[in-house]
């Protein structure tokens, strides 16, 4: 295939030009950031559909465009299951969510659950549940970047992670959320067009229907990829993924911190809509990408390029449209990874520095100039850290951590997010407690899963059957919530909630 | 007072609604969920050449997912508005806010 494995010089000068361009916009936006405020939420100053772009920009990570298409092409219907698992959790996000996260007006996930509760061990509790989340997503980013720029412009991977890391860090370090939300914008928009491009080509080599493509892949390859296959060979383990892929999305760090970037409820609401028109359309696409790709590629020669599938989308555009357009949908996939490591490590920051630093290390008592030192030194250290771990996890399934990462959100910040928006009898032990055992057991329950202890390590069998933990992990950290709040009410966490319950339109 | 028992009403109207829309949306997908899980053979079955069921219900649940938004945001946006009519009417009334 031409330019797999080979530098491709139009390749290279696509993505240096996103890179200028995202650089450019970063430089005048940095000269914007002046204040806590704007480095975080950018002054709340993006309008709704900005904000619902950027949001879909935030979410659809290498995961949705190489890992989706990939499963797709390579095991039919099964990859649809992501599509679809992806896209269920923004309603319960419109419906739940956005409205009083953008009512309370706070930063992180962790403002909003200390709201009421005693500030220091729910920021420590909700710190290590976003920082799980953030790691498992992140390494997912680093691990699909630096297999898409070693196959496609010829470096090591190890420098593709660097440079991804160091790129990275450039973003968020000068512009904050301001030049994310740029970068956010612009991704999404090239993302939706490079998909769609590429979509209409493959359609216009099958009269522009669907269904002819679908019955050229069963014709190929049999009946069986229409249908649930090998994938989800163990129903419990199908429910398991589902349950986590819905929940997860309302307990991502990184797309909760989107909220308050815009001005009131309304537009938040609104932004949500947006986000899920753009990510819906987005996911209805990886249906005619996967198939395509099958059909037209073959699955031979996707998995002989990575037995993962995830060039299984680069290659189609290098078969309908060329050299030039391989180029393109790179140059998109890169920007798409780089784009979402940006906001990661801008939530990991605020997580850091804002719940950790200011408020438990020094107990709120810290003016802007060393908040902002602070959230920067963060920046570092976690795109150190992420370097470091991209390097270590060489190899591994991107759409598979991706899952794992949706599994800990699920666990760890689902519960006590819904429960202490609606629920008054929550109490600070009850949703401690919760996170903790959310964030353990579900990093606990994967490596006992059969993924590390049978495909990774090797051994005969695994102590745990499910390789998603959702299933357990969900019910159990609600229950030692609802369980300890109920066994130790706390009337102080109670009073409170009348008197800051974020379910009260904001009515300004 | 009266502005803001009405005030109150339309928030827990709202919070019905949301509550009931996800409600809604879980047993949608869950019960395609439980389907791909326990009934692979219903889901395999092909409709016309290239469209399964499996496929066809994947299809409609991304389209419950964007009508039940589309539909709440409508909804709520004209709540939010006469929630704010009210809020007016009530300072009107009362001298505050």
């Amino acid at each position: 295939m031409a330019g797999a494995g080979s530098p491709n010089l139009v390749a290279i000068a696509f993505f240096v030009g996103f890179i200028a361009l995202s650089l450019g916009i970063t430089w005048v936006a940095s000269r914007r950031t002046h204040s806590t405020d704007h480095f975080y939420t950018a002054g709340r100053s993006v309008t709704a559909f900005q904000n619902g772009l950027a949001l879909a920009g935030d979410y659809m990570s290498a995961a949705s465009f190489l890992g989706i298409a990939g499963l797709v092409a390579t095991s039919g219907f099964d990859g649809l299951i992501y599509s679809i698992g992806f896209l269920v959790g923004w309603p319960i996000v419109t419906f739940l969510i956005a409205e009083p996260l953008r009512n309370l007006g706070r930063y992180t996930f962790a403002d909003v659950v200390a709201l009421r509760l005693r500030q220091v061990p729910v920021r420590i509790a909700a710190a290590l549940g976003s920082l799980a989340v953030i790691a498992f997503y992140l390494i997912a980013q680093m691990v699909g970047a630096g297999n898409l720029i070693r196959l496609l412009f010829g470096l090591p991977y190890e420098a593709a992670v660097v440079i991804v890391g160091v790129v990275m860090l450039v973003y968020v370090l000068f512009g904050g959320m301001i030049a994310t939300t740029w970068v956010q914008i612009i991704k999404a928009g090239l993302l939706l067009g490079g998909a769609t491009l590429l979509s209409l080509l493959v359609l216009a080599r099958f009269g522009f229907n669907p269904l002819v493509l679908f019955d050229a892949a069963a014709q190929r390859y049999g009946e069986g990829v229409l249908a649930p296959g090998r994938l989800v060979s163990d129903p419990i383990d199908a429910v398991s993924l589902g349950l986590a892929l819905m929940l997860g999305t309302a307990g991502l760090p990184h797309i909760l911190m989107r909220f308050y970037t815009v001005a009131d409820a309304q537009t938040a609401r609104s932004s949500v809509g947006y986000a899920t028109a753009a990510i819906g359309f987005f996911y209805l696409l990886t249906f005619v990408l996967g198939f395509g790709a099958t059909v037209i590629v073959g699955r031979d020669a996707i998995t002989k390029i990575d037995a993962g599938g995830n060039m299984a989308a680069p290659l189609l555009a290098a078969a309908v449209g060329g050299t030039p357009f391989l180029g393109f949908i790179a140059a998109v996939a890169f920007a798409t990874i780089l784009a979402v490591v940006a906001g990661l490590a801008l939530s990991g920051a605020a997580t850091l520095s804002h719940d950790l630093w200011v408020n438990v290390v020094r107990q709120g008592h810290v003016d802007e100039s060393e908040q902002l030192a602070v959230a920067r030194v963060a920046t570092v250290v976690l795109a150190v850290i992420s370097i470091g771990l991209g390097v270590i996890f060489k190899g591994q399934n991107v759409a598979f951590m991706v899952g794992l990462a949706f599994a800990i959100a699920a666990s760890a910040n689902f519960p006590a997010l819904v429960l202490s928006i609606f629920w008054k009898r929550l109490t600070t032990t009850g949703a401690v407690a919760s996170m903790l055992v959310g964030t353990f057991s579900t990093v606990t329950l994967i490596w006992f899963s059969p993924t590390i202890q049978v495909d990774i390590l090797k051994h005969e069998s695994a102590w745990f059957p499910l390789r998603n933990p959702g299933l357990v992990t969900i019910p159990l950290s609600f229950a030692v919530a609802v369980g300890l709040s109920l066994l130790r009410p706390a009337n102080r966490d109670e009073q409170l909630f009348e008197r800051a319950t974020p379910l009260d339109v904001g009515v300004k | 007072m009266e502005h803001e028992q009405e005030q109150e009403g339309l928030s827990a109207a709202r919070w019905r609604t949301a509550i009931s829309l996800t409600l809604v949306m879980l047993a949608v997908y869950v019960g395609f969920i439980l389907l791909v899980a326990f009934n692979k053979p219903l889901l395999g079955r092909v409709i016309v050449p290239g469209l399964s069921v499996g496929i066809l219900l994947g299809v409609l649940v991304i389209g419950v997912a964007w009508l039940l938004t589309w539909w709440y945001i409508r909804w709520a946006n004209a709540l939010d508005a006469g929630i704010r009519r009210i809020a007016r009417a009530g300072a009107a009334g009362t001298g505050r806010r």
